[in-house]
């Protein structure tokens, strides 16, 4: 045998295809038409044994600069927030790691009970009544529920905020063609979105989907706007940050019809953006038009609680073309992953994670105009863990000149705003310490202006 | 067993959050403030850990044995690239760092790349879509951009789709705009060329199949079929669930699509993570590769690597960033573990499917007798007819013997069906146990069919109440009841 994760002898190979009726291999695949054979080996390097394999993949690695080795401020959608060990452990047991969907609910009840869980927390994050098992992202959680927004309403406008993440808004402009939408977006003014505009444009729109803390960082007047759009029947649709969510209001308890976002600064590294898990949370009378796995609580033959996937007369197996989504795999594993983080901050621990970056972030503000003389962009308006600083030239130069002194200072908004070229995006997690905010000043100091 | 909010106890907790000193106090304003706090459970580390641990004992993956779940190609999946992944220079990459810092992550993908083109036969891949599912979705995406770069779009409405398709397919047709056209299967399981002929015409966008089909058979006709739809002008997009019966073997290009996804928790072992996550690439045809998503990953002249927004007739984003990295990695490792090989995992994939099914043939009904490709399906018809055993009292026996059951009830067009997909990684003697307790299952359907119908007898649960969960469901916690736990 030439290959570790294949397993046939000579002899069980010659028997097998006795057992068949067949002389040889290639016999069984007679069915293929000559015309759509290769006829030669596929154009590939070589084989490489694990040891191999390891090295090289050790030697791409290295070519990356993460997080580890340059100081990062880097945030806009995806942070670096720690991941406890508790993580990793639970991930790596091959029990969940290696299973499927749970078809068969008396194989998988681990991973049932879990995702009832996981969605229970999410629930309880967002003050919602129904979550999904996960979704992809962040991106494509937001393009799920302008369909939620579009079957339950019957209308075909979806108002996005401009101050929400522009790949989240670029996610549902690629979908909106299929879906038979349009989409329309509401300004920001200083920062944050206007209630007065956001409520025109809400006019016989389907959904309002808004972001809070929003793109800059900004705390948007999230109750206005959800009152604004349920004013004019229009489902409000909150993207929030999970980590925010100690300390800012669950989107459910100011009238939000669904509440999403992306979950990976609950429990997933970075990983250069994935795999992370989406989640998608709504009030009860979206329960039936929800997209994805949903686990529900039953019992077994014997009275016993168990736990099976529900609802499946929404889902493309049994429903094909009339089905709430096509989505089949979803993101379970770092789904778990967020439920186990979660569980490991408990409600104290999502507080004081939230009021540790929202300090840090202040210090950071304040660190950056005393120390650099650099100016906030939206100066009066509060912030989560993220805001946007003017640095005096453009700043994807800024941001080149601080690498080279071993600070990554954030994400150069104009890469997605106009007249936006000297400004940064600066987010501070609980993972930054006093020192390494002085450090970021200094050498902004040295290179913005 | 408990729920873990069953276990919470006010004031304990697993994580100590560090809380810096001296700094200044922010201001939340009120009316933003969180009244009441979510009730995460509360629990020290070692109660989590050991909640995990037990619920982890509930649930049977690969790790735990055989699964042959069609279509889903459960295959074993390497250790190594757990290890890999977690490589600080990935796992700790921020997705928006500068493209001279990330190198190392764009080669990989570009590698990747490099590597579907070549195994799939086409031109362009993108590495973006999430899953098959998406990937689908994507590659309908494309065919509309196509079209109407061509000004045909008002004109080509339907996409064609045999009556075997995944799900996924006709509700990606749906959720992309297009009008449904299915099509039926012939007598040898292959599309029925006849009834495809008058279906196709210049309102055809597009035809998507999965080959092998979800019968596990290779369209025997698939020339013709591609004959029909280049004459009509339309596309050919390829499901590529089945990919693990043909690397190296045979090309989807080569066949005549012109967009294929591929499925890397399938056939290039992504773990399949209890539900996800997954990759869904997609490769096309060089006509099509103006329109693929953005950002694309380059490499440029200087042999440096590089993310290109400047394609002004791309669809767009159909997700965050380049797509699951993660993925990626793992998946890329496997490949580099084959290389040229992968022909010999697909011969073997193949292999083992068709000696199962020769093992079997004779206790379940065989819908196709023909040699299959990498899965098979099987009929509890006659057990059914003559036992009252169905093919869900087979599944469920088939945990008493310690396997994960085969995909029931799908495809569609076979009644009672029982799918199954052994993957190239497992030895002849578990491919044997697995039919000897097949075939056990079908003596003990005549014997005693009670077995049958009251398995399983060991996991943690018996059989649950579907209805009952649909009819009155209850998705979370109720932390408000006084119901006490029925757990053990």
């Amino acid at each position: 045998m030439t290959h570790p994760f294949l397993a046939l002898t000579e002899s069980d190979r010659e028997e097998m295809l006795r057992t068949i009726g067949v002389s040889s291999i290639e016999e069984l695949f007679r069915d293929l038409p000559a015309g759509v054979r290769l006829g030669r080996d596929l154009d590939l390097e070589p084989a490489l044994s694990e040891q191999e394999l390891s090295a090289h993949l050790a030697q791409l690695a290295a070519r990356n600069v993460d997080t580890t080795r340059e100081l990062s401020f880097l945030g806009a959608g995806i942070y670096d927030h720690y991941v406890p060990a508790v993580v990793d452990t639970v991930l790596q047991r091959g029990e969940f790691l290696t299973a499927y969907t749970p078809y068969q609910p008396e194989m998988s009840q681990g991973v049932l009970q879990s995702i009832f869980e996981y969605q229970t927390a999410i629930c309880e994050l967002t003050g919602m009544d129904v979550s999904n098992a996960s979704g992809y992202d962040g991106e494509t959680v937001a393009a799920d529920a302008c369909y939620i927004a579009k079957h339950a309403t019957g209308r075909t406008k979806i108002v996005v905020t401009e101050a929400t993440n522009p790949q989240v808004r670029q996610v549902i402009k690629t979908y909106a063609p299929g879906f038979g939408l349009e989409v329309v977006e509401v300004p920001h003014r200083q920062g944050t979105t206007d209630v007065d505009a956001l409520a025109a444009a809400a006019q016989d729109a389907a959904a309002v989907i808004f972001q809070q803390p929003n793109f800059f960082g900004c705390l948007e007047p999230a109750p206005d706007l959800a009152a604004a759009a349920n004013d004019a029947d229009a489902l409000p649709i909150a993207h929030v940050d999970p980590l925010s969510l100690g300390i800012l209001e669950a989107p459910g308890r100011y009238g939000c019809a669904i509440a999403l976002g992306e979950g990976q600064a609950a429990g997933n590294v970075m990983a250069y953006g994935g795999p992370h898990y989406g989640f998608l949370a709504a009030r009860q009378d979206f329960i039936r038009r929800m997209p994805g796995r949903i686990v529900g609580e039953t019992v077994d033959t014997e009275g016993k609680r168990g736990y099976v996937l529900t609802l499946q007369t929404r889902e493309q197996h049994i429903r094909r073309e009339k089905a709430t989504s096509n989505i089949t795999t979803n993101q379970t594993l770092l789904a778990l992953g967020g439920l186990v983080y979660l569980t490991w901050l408990g409600p104290q621990g999502l507080r004081e994670v939230g009021e540790t970056c929202l300090a840090l972030a202040e210090q950071a503000k304040r660190r950056l105009q005393e120390r650099a003389g650099l100016e906030l962009l939206f100066p009066e308006r509060p912030t989560f863990k993220e805001f946007a600083v003017r640095v005096g030239r453009n700043a994807r130069d800024v941001v080149r000149d601080a690498r080279a002194l071993g600070v990554h200072p954030g994400y150069a908004l104009g890469r997605d705003y106009e007249g936006m070229d000297d400004v940064l995006l600066v987010a501070v997690t609980e993972k930054r310490t006093p020192d390494e905010i002085d450090r970021l000043a200094d050498v902004l100091a040295e290179v913005a202006q | 067993m408990k729920l873990i909010y069953e276990k919470s106890q006010a004031g304990r907790r697993a994580s100590v959050i560090p809380r810096p000193e001296g700094l200044p106090v922010a201001d939340v304003p009120e009316e933003l403030r969180r009244g009441e706090p979510p009730r995460l459970p509360e629990v020290p580390e070692f109660e989590l850990v050991r909640h995990f641990t037990e619920l982890s004992t509930r649930n049977f993956g690969i790790d735990n044995g055989f699964y042959p779940l069609g279509s889903c190609t459960m295959k074993y999946n390497p250790r190594v690239n757990e290890r890999l992944v977690m490589l600080p220079g990935f796992a700790q990459l921020h997705p928006h760092q500068e493209e001279d810092g990330a190198q190392g992550a764009l080669e990989l993908e570009w590698r990747l790349q490099e590597i579907l083109a070549e195994v799939t036969g086409l031109d362009g891949v993108s590495l973006q879509p999430a899953a098959g599912s998406q990937g689908e979705l994507t590659g309908l995406m494309l065919v509309r951009a196509y079209f109407e770069d061509r000004g045909e779009s008002e004109q080509r409405r339907k996409v064609v789709i045999p009556d075997t398709a995944h799900g996924t397919n006709p509700a990606s047709v749906t959720m992309a705009g297009y009008e449904l056209t299915p099509v039926r299967t012939d007598a040898r399981g292959n599309i029925d060329v006849e009834d495809l002929r008058g279906k196709v015409d210049e309102h055809t966008a597009a035809l998507m199949v999965t080959n092998p089909s979800t019968l596990g058979l290779f369209d025997e006709n698939i020339e013709q079929i591609k004959e029909i739809f280049r004459s009509a002008g339309a596309l050919m997009y390829y499901d590529g669930a089945n990919l693990n019966a043909v690397c190296g073997i045979s090309r989807p290009g080569d066949m005549g699509f012109d967009i294929v996804h591929i499925n890397l928790h399938k056939t290039f072992s992504q773990p399949h993570g209890g539900g996800g996550p997954g990759g869904g690439p997609i490769a096309v045809r060089k006509q099509l590769e103006p329109f693929l998503p953005v950002p694309a990953v380059v490499r440029r002249d200087d042999g440096s690597f590089a993310l290109d927004y400047e394609r002004p007739k791309s669809i767009g984003k159909v997700r965050g960033f380049t797509g699951p990295f993660g993925v990626f990695v793992r998946s890329y490792a496997y490949i580099r573990t084959y290389g040229p090989q992968l022909r010999e995992m697909s011969e073997t994939a193949v292999l083992n499917a068709n000696y199962v099914l020769a093992r079997l043939k004779g206790a379940y009904d065989l819908p196709f007798d023909r040699l299959c490709m990498h899965e098979f399906v099987l009929s509890a018809r006659s057990l059914k007819r003559d036992h009252g055993a169905t093919a869900l009292d087979v599944a469920k026996r088939l945990m008493d013997y310690g396997f994960h059951p085969p995909t029931i009830y799908f495809p569609l067009i076979v009644a009672e069906a029982l799918m199954i997909e052994p993957t190239e990684t497992e030895t002849k003697e578990t491919l044997d146990a697995f039919c000897d307790a097949m075939l056990a299952i079908a003596r003990e359907a005549a014997e005693d069919v009670t077995l049958l119908k009251e398995a399983p007898h060991d996991r943690p649960v018996r059989r649950l109440d579907e209805v009952r969960a649909a009819k009155n469901p209850v998705v979370k916690y109720g932390f408000d009841t006084t119901k006490a736990p029925q757990g053990v």
